[in-house]
């Protein structure tokens, strides 16, 4: 294997490695040291926690809690339980390489300040979280000038160093962190000038377009995008125009929007550069692994969880992820391997764009997470094979469906290898 | 012995290569003007980086860049392992899909001959799939080259420049020149927003500017430089049917033809566009969707599977210096005594630089009558920044045993540690320009991944930060600083104002 030298470098041994400690991550190690195993947790900035360390806004623990807390509350609590668990974990620590060597032996090479580690583990849990879609991905052109920020960088900037990148502020995408930072460049004095979305229809929660928009009189510019940006030290101001149905600008709709910063938030993608280096099944769809019902990808004994398994809406799902992972990693340890099955496929059907996971086995209690292709109102969520059916007002890509199928529910199943997930209109 | 103080105007890797070349002899004080903030940033930084074999210059239209191009093409051989300059030499191929392209691409063949470039040859429809399996099946033939080579122009001008600031040349940076002060028919220096600097020599290498820095110095009044723009797609490192070898359309009366490369860092590059701009255009780097569709029109040509949109990882432009005629102007006056113009150096004036240099030193040492001596003691070499990327574990485990920061990764797309981006900012500091997140960036790779910068930005900033005891917000990331304040500056402001 490239990258192995002569020498050995120091070499550990556990049940599993949990690779990442935002909420996926240590949700997933808390619970496999209920169950009992020898569990390493590896971080690679200087402290554990991720993404909600910089989230002040509330929105976080309403499922998973029960109660509306911010994002440092939250992740708060969630510390405070892995200390109790005593789990072993390395901040500052760069996962290298993941080698696959066989279903039960796993190596991960990690890089920290005391040095390289040999990291040998039976199961590993994948929770890595995603990466911000930037400028270059967008079809956005112009000059590249100083001023244009991730919704994540500068979320950092303010609210982990207290520092503001500028005054008068134009956002690309109305994804939920572009639409929390605009409200937080509102707070603190810069002026706004419109979130612009290319869809027709907002990227995010729809609590988050009232509360951080509404509430604070910011423009959204739905139908819209940002052709080119201009400046020449820095943005001097972006260009917008109407887009048609297919997306394609509309010549002579173009108008100038003066600024001095664009922050772009575009979406996430799935952080999963090295389960791809080791030939890790990904679907399209989710941009992440594709799962079973323990949320086990194609290598047996990966597991993934969290926004690196698929870009959630809510932490909690994260924490859910988490623990369902963790559950499987144990059962793994525990068989030395999961049991043999003949996996259920679910099936994307009517207006429903991804799913997650993909497999099931129909023996047990299963969460599935969708989302739709296109918002439609009155509708009904339905899954035919097993007789499931919810009214649902209105369902939207933003905002994931989550759907809890008991047992009992695969009890009178009309099919043996799919059950389908669609949204019908009502009659 | 009398000092001889020549100036440098313009830090691009023309200016770099005369201040290594001069840095050589005795008795020469040699000071390196850039207005940027750092070396390279202009016409070096946004190119195709190949060192062109030079079979593509008309012998009778253009000798002088026939010659200097091959001779540059041979130098950069040696300069590269002096400098540790980042290099691959795999040769290129112009491609062919017609018999007009063929009868095109054949005419360089000649001119290789003419131009004692080697081993130029033509392979058929079946060598070429053979020699590169990622070229389009369409294609009928091509012109192959094997001298074409590949370097990492933004990394070679700053190790030139390292190495010529080590052998006693001085670089300052943010210093524009504003006037060249002439009395008597004699170069008394220049002057710069700066001050006033004296020299002996002047020697103009502005790249897009040239011509203003020449018309100051009232030589050659018709002299204009048209800036001609070029538009780059890069690519994910990870995308498959990267060519081994470098790919190019075969030129046609309109445009040079476009490239598809895998640059030394192992991203596929496909590029560039050519659009003449007005001559205020100068400074215009900006991208746009007409010309990224070209490009991609045009890779579809080359490739037989041109990657999706979704592997972009940037888009760039840059400005080439285009002279009328086409024609180098690299002249030095008996009056203006003392002024050299290095001007209008188009492609491939990246090829030709250090040929260029060796050309320049002559015309000194000829019109002003210069003794040259060599130093004794002149170091020819430049050690890289030590990386960790493509390493071998132990090996990494060591370098991190003798220096913690080495563990410490800042960069997670290109796997970039601490280490490397203090080594960076030393070096920054070292040649005297200003530290900036992009000086960081374009030395060792931080932000150049899938996330372009996302996560590493503000890291390498703090960095900055902490080592130039400046607040976060104050550090400058290409022009403008990181942040406008602390966040409740404008609260203040407004509370100030009422």
């Amino acid at each position: 294997m490239e990258g192995k030298g002569e020498c050995a470098v120091k070499t550990l041994y556990y049940d599993t490695v949990v690779i990442g400690g935002g909420p996926a991550g240590i949700a997933a190690a808390i619970k496999t040291r209920e169950k009992g195993l020898k569990t390493l947790l590896i971080e690679n900035r200087d402290v554990l926690g991720g993404i909600p360390l910089q989230c002040i806004h509330p929105g976080f623990g309403i499922h998973y809690y029960k109660q509306d807390l911010t994002g440092t509350e939250f992740i708060t609590r969630l510390l405070d339980k892995l200390v109790e668990s005593k789990t072993e974990y390395l901040t500052k620590t760069y996962v290298h390489s993941i080698e696959y060597i066989d279903y039960n032996d796993k190596v991960v090479n990690v890089i920290s300040p005391s040095g390289v580690l040999e990291v040998h583990a039976e199961t590993i849990i994948y929770a890595t979280g995603a990466r911000e879609r930037h400028i270059f991905e967008i079809g956005v052109y112009g000059d590249r000038v100083d001023g244009v920020y991730t919704a994540g960088e500068a979320q950092t900037l303010m609210d982990i160093f207290g520092v503001l990148p500028g005054r008068e502020v134009v956002v690309i995408g109305s994804g939920d962190v572009g639409l929390i930072m605009a409200r937080r460049f509102a707070l603190e004095g810069a002026r706004v000038k419109a979130v612009v979305e290319i869809l027709p229809y907002p990227g995010g929660l729809m609590r988050n377009v009232v509360q951080c928009l509404r509430d604070y009189d910011i423009p959204l510019l739905l139908g819209h995008t940002v052709v080119k940006i201009i400046g020449k030290k820095r943005v001097e101001k972006v260009i917008v125009a109407k887009v048609d149905e297919n997306l394609k600008i509309i010549p002579g709709t173009e108008f100038e929007i003066p600024c001095d910063t664009v922050i772009v938030s575009a979406g996430l993608r799935p952080n999963i550069d090295l389960l791809e280096k080791i030939g890790v099944v990904i679907d399209p769809a989710t941009g992440g692994p594709v799962v079973n019902e323990y949320l086990e990808t194609s290598k047996p004994g990966i597991f993934v969880a969290g926004n690196a398994l698929v870009i959630n809406d809510l932490v909690d799902y994260a924490v859910e992820q988490g623990e369902r992972a963790a559950e499987g990693a144990h059962k793994f340890v525990e068989n030395n391997g999961l049991p043999s099955e003949k996996w259920i496929r679910v099936v994307k059907g009517r207006n429903i764009r991804l799913i997650v996971p993909h497999y099931i086995s129909g023996k047990r209690e299963v969460v599935l997470y969708a989302r739709v292709s296109q918002p439609e109102k009155n509708v009904y969520i339905e899954i035919p094979e097993v007789n499931y059916r919810v009214f649902s007002y209105g369902v939207r890509p933003s905002e994931m469906i989550r759907i809890k199928l008991k047992p009992e529910h695969f009890k009178k199943m009309s099919s043996d290898d799919k059950i389908t997930i669609q949204v019908t209109p009502r009659q | 012995m009398n000092v001889l103080k020549i100036v440098v105007i313009g830090s691009g890797v023309v200016g770099a290569s005369i201040a290594r070349v001069l840095s050589r002899y005795q008795g020469l004080e040699v000071i390196v003007l850039e207005r940027e903030p750092d070396v390279g940033w202009g016409v070096s930084k946004a190119n195709t980086s190949i060192i062109h074999p030079g079979h593509e210059e008309d012998p009778d239209q253009h000798p002088l860049r026939a010659k200097l191009c091959v001779r540059g093409n041979m130098l950069w051989r040696q300069w590269v392992r002096e400098l540790s300059i980042l290099s691959t030499w795999p040769g290129e191929l112009m491609l062919y899909t017609n018999t007009a392209e063929e009868k095109e691409a054949r005419k360089y063949l000649e001119y290789a001959k003419r131009n004692s470039v080697p081993g130029v040859r033509i392979l058929d429809k079946n060598e070429v799939q053979a020699v590169e399996p990622a070229v389009n099946p369409g294609v009928e033939g091509a012109l192959y080259a094997p001298t074409a080579g590949l370097i990492s122009p933004f990394e070679a001008v700053p190790a030139i420049i390292e190495n010529a600031v080590d052998n006693g040349v001085k670089l300052l940076v943010e210093t524009e020149v504003r006037n060249i002060r002439i009395s008597s028919g004699r170069v008394l220096g220049v002057e710069t927003n700066k001050g006033f600097i004296q020299a002996d020599i002047v020697v103009n290498a502005a790249g897009l500017h040239a011509d203003t820095i020449s018309h100051m110095a009232g030589v050659e009044p018709e002299f204009k430089i048209t800036p001609r723009k070029g538009e780059y797609i890069l690519f994910d490192e990870t995308v498959e049917s990267k060519p081994r070898i470098i790919l190019h359309t075969t030129p046609t009366p309109k445009t040079k033809g476009v490239y598809a490369i895998t640059t030394v860092h192992g991203n596929l590059m496909i590029g560039p566009t050519a659009e003449d701009m007005p001559y205020e255009f100068k400074e215009d780097t900006s991208t746009s969707r007409e010309g990224i569709e070209y490009i991609y029109r045009e890779a579809a040509r080359i490739l037989k599977n041109p990657p999706p949109k979704n592997r972009v990882i940037r888009v760039f432009a840059g400005v080439r210096p285009e002279p009328p005629g086409g024609h180098w102007l690299i002249k030095a006056y008996s009056d203006p005594w003392g002024f050299v113009n290095v001007a209008g150096i188009r492609s491939p004036g990246l090829t030709a630089a250090p040929a260029i240099a060796e050309y320049v030193l002559d015309l000194i040492r000829e019109t002003y009558d210069v003794k040259l001596v060599e130093k004794q003691k002149w170091n020819p070499y430049r050690r890289d920044i030590t990386r960790i990327k493509n390493k071998r574990l132990d090996e990494i485990d060591e370098l991190v045993k003798s220096n913690p920061n080495y563990g410490e990764i800042i960069c997670y797309c290109k796997m970039v540690s601490k280490a490397e981006v203090l080594e960076a900012i030393e070096r920054i500091k070292k040649i005297g320009a200003r530290v900036t997140v992009d000086g960081v960036k374009f030395r060792v790779y931080t932000g150049f991944g899938k996330c372009q910068g996302s996560f590493c930005r503000w890291r390498v900033a703090n960095i900055i930060s902490m080592e130039l005891g400046i607040p976060l917000q104050e550090v400058v990331v290409k022009h403008s600083p990181y942040g406008i304040g602390d966040v409740k500056k404008l609260w203040r402001e407004k509370v100030s104002v009422q």
